[in-house]
């Protein structure tokens, strides 16, 4: 099966051979940070998670997003999903593959990253988030590897595969529940200290991965034979207007008790995220330009005529995904740190090499998506234009 | 170039006296002669008088006692900083405790920060590895072979007091102790509450450093203790009391 990535047009050769270049930057780039230590990055004493633990906590989201075409496709019978189940399943194996790595990338010594499997841990929960990332991959390898051979001989799925699925179901949800916890148990970071912080995760997922396929649907459509349908689409973006509309109320949930309670330790976070703190303001068009993607993405998703439009939709998603990805892939962890436990404010930017391997990172995820549609279109003879 | 045997051996040993020197100085100036026996406690902890440390201002000895002990690193970038005992001002070392009309004897002071070896500590609690954890005597002990450098313990830890080892510290080690490992690049480090040395019998560097006698160190179990006495006739606060780590150094004020 996997043979079939090895033929491609030249379109396909030559994209290939794009995202090999920045993935090699990228490792080149690595390679230095193992030579230099992390402090090749913007990350400090003060700020001691950066962009990669953030592009990770983002990555998770779009992982567990392949669950809103599953479930509704296996548990609610609609069947305009059923061609884009594999597409989300092979989205979520590169999601969780760019995870892994980013923590790979994260630590210190990740010559000795078998430690976590040597000496496990239930009191931590980044062991469990070890265990549920791990766990979701294989699922998923399973699920979409079945499901694959099986039409490739032109049969129905086994049928034990039902079970497996349905457990990738509530699987999903957990791995972003346990990435959330990973923040939401510390005590010592007030800005994290909530329990809103997972059902914010899984709604801005809910909105951000489904906000992705649809615009890799649109892409497949416009450079293969591969269409998902207007239906399929029309219904993802209902998904993703719920989902965007209870993660920006999510929010403002925080907002709130935030400054009504007015107990500056939690004030000063949000402070620091929207005005800037201390005369440390380096956050704050991002977040403005976060705010402004997301209302501008609710008038386009709420209302039905630019919600199913063909310019329109795209843009919603796209304003959609940019808007999660500054909130949880830029604001959400680094503020957590700022500022730090004694009231004191660094400010963290990230370097160009941390910049370049991030980079590297997101085009392995790329690739892997590339060549795993590029698979499942050619067993399915959808190839081409 | 040729060296004879003779003037070889002649070079050598006057390096090893260069290096020696400060070491037997150091030596000359402990106060108590180091004992065989190990101190066993039950619940370690440290009591810092903060008026009495004041009355040194600008005092740095205990600081420098435990840098030159533990290999500690002086990083002048203020982001890669290892900080295992250090001083911060009171609001830093006691937000939302305080006055706006905070008397002047503390105001602008400075307060001396370390790790809490808490009784509940979250860093152990979150450490993926165990390469953190607490022992019996209540050391929160660091394993650095172990560590990943995931730094989950620093963002845990409500105190600041672990720092990371963002570069290799070793270029930046002032006078080596060749007693006590350094450390690599990616793993984190923290004050130990002189484990090596309570092993020997001997107190923590820092306590035996002060000139002010404002550090003071003892098992907390023991009713006749010292530090016990002290927290029993004097009012003493802790850092960040509310959040349940139970921080076992205490201040007085």
């Amino acid at each position: 099966m996997l043979e079939k990535a090895l033929t491609g047009d030249r379109r396909y050769w030559s994209w290939i051979a794009v995202l090999s270049v920045i993935i090699g930057v990228g490792g080149w780039f690595y390679l230095r940070q193992l030579h230099v230590g992390l402090g090749i990055t913007g990350m400090s004493r003060d700020v001691s998670w950066g962009f990669y633990i953030a592009q990770f906590t983002f990555l998770v989201g779009v992982a567990a997003s392949a669950v809103m075409v599953v479930l509704p496709y296996y548990l609610h019978d609609v069947k305009v999903f059923g061609k884009l189940t594999i597409l989300g399943e092979l989205l979520a194996i590169a999601s969780v593959t760019m995870c892994l790595l980013f923590i790979v990338v994260d630590l210190g010594q990740p010559q000795r990253m078998l430690n976590i499997v040597l000496h496990p841990t239930p009191h931590s929960i980044l062991f469990w988030d070890m265990v549920v990332l791990n766990g979701y991959l294989i699922l998923n390898v399973v699920i979409s590897r079945t499901s694959l051979l099986a039409e490739r001989r032109g049969e129905a799925p086994p049928t034990w595969i039902k079970p497996v699925i349905y457990l990738s179901i509530v699987w999903a949800v957990s791995i972003h529940t346990v990435t959330a916890f990973i923040y939401a148990g510390l005590a010592a970071r007030p800005f994290w200290l909530t329990a809103i912080l997972a059902p914010r995760f899984l709604a801005s997922a809910f909105s951000s991965g489904p906000a992705l396929l649809i615009l890799l649907c649109l892409i497949l459509r416009r450079f293969t034979r591969f269409d998902a349908g207007d239906e399929a689409i029309s219904k993802i973006a209902v998904i993703v207007t719920y989902a965007m509309a209870i993660n920006v109320f999510f929010i403002l949930m925080e907002i709130f008790t935030a400054f009504y309670s007015d107990i500056p330790e939690h004030v000063e976070h949000f402070r620091y995220l929207f005005v800037g703190l201390d005369g440390h303001t380096r956050l704050v068009p991002w977040m403005w330009a976060s705010v402004i993607l997301a209302v501008f993405s609710l008038v386009l998703l709420i209302n039905p005529r630019t919600r199913h439009g063909r310019t329109t939709l795209p843009l919603a998603c796209i304003a959609v995904f940019a808007s999660i990805w500054i909130d949880k892939g830029l604001g959400m962890v680094v503020t957590g740190f700022v500022p730090n436990p004694l009231g004191e404010v660094t400010e963290y930017w990230p370097t160009l090499a941390e910049g370049l391997i991030t980079l590297g990172i997101y085009a392995i995820g790329a690739l892997m998506v590339t060549g795993f549609y590029h698979i499942a279109l050619a067993e399915r003879g959808e190839l081409g234009t | 170039m040729t060296v004879d045997r003779r003037a070889f051996f002649k070079l050598a040993g006057l390096a090893v006296a260069a290096v020696e020197l400060p070491v037997l100085g150091a030596a000359r100036a402990h106060v108590d002669p180091p004992e065989e026996q190990p101190l066993k406690g039950r619940r370690w902890a440290m009591v810092v008088d903060l008026a009495a440390c004041h009355r040194y201002p600008g005092c740095t000895r205990c600081m420098d006692a435990c840098r030159r002990e533990h290999n500690v690193p002086s990083i002048p970038d203020r982001k890669h900083e290892v900080k295992w005992i250090w001083e911060d001002s009171f609001g830093h070392a006691f937000p939302a405790q305080g006055s706006p009309y905070l008397d002047s004897e503390l105001a602008g002071k400075p307060v001396l920060l370390l790790c809490n070896h808490c009784d509940n500590p979250p860093c152990v609690r979150v450490c993926p590895t165990q390469a953190t954890w607490k022992r019996e005597d209540g050391v929160v002990m660091m394993d650095w072979h172990r560590c990943i450098g995931c730094r989950y313990c620093i963002a845990a830890c409500p105190y600041g007091s672990r720092s990371f080892n963002w570069v290799d510290p070793r270029p930046y080690i002032k006078t080596l102790n060749p007693d006590f490992p350094t450390r690599t690049k990616g793993v984190v480090e923290k004050c130990n509450l002189c484990e090596e040395r309570l092993a020997e019998g001997r107190i923590p560097a820092c306590v035996e450093a002060c000139p002010a006698g404002a550090l003071h160190f003892g098992d907390l179990a023991d009713p006749e203790s010292p530090v016990r006495q002290l927290l029993e006739s004097r009012f003493a606060v802790r850092r960040k009391p509310g959040l349940g780590t139970q921080p076992q150094v205490y201040y007085l004020v």
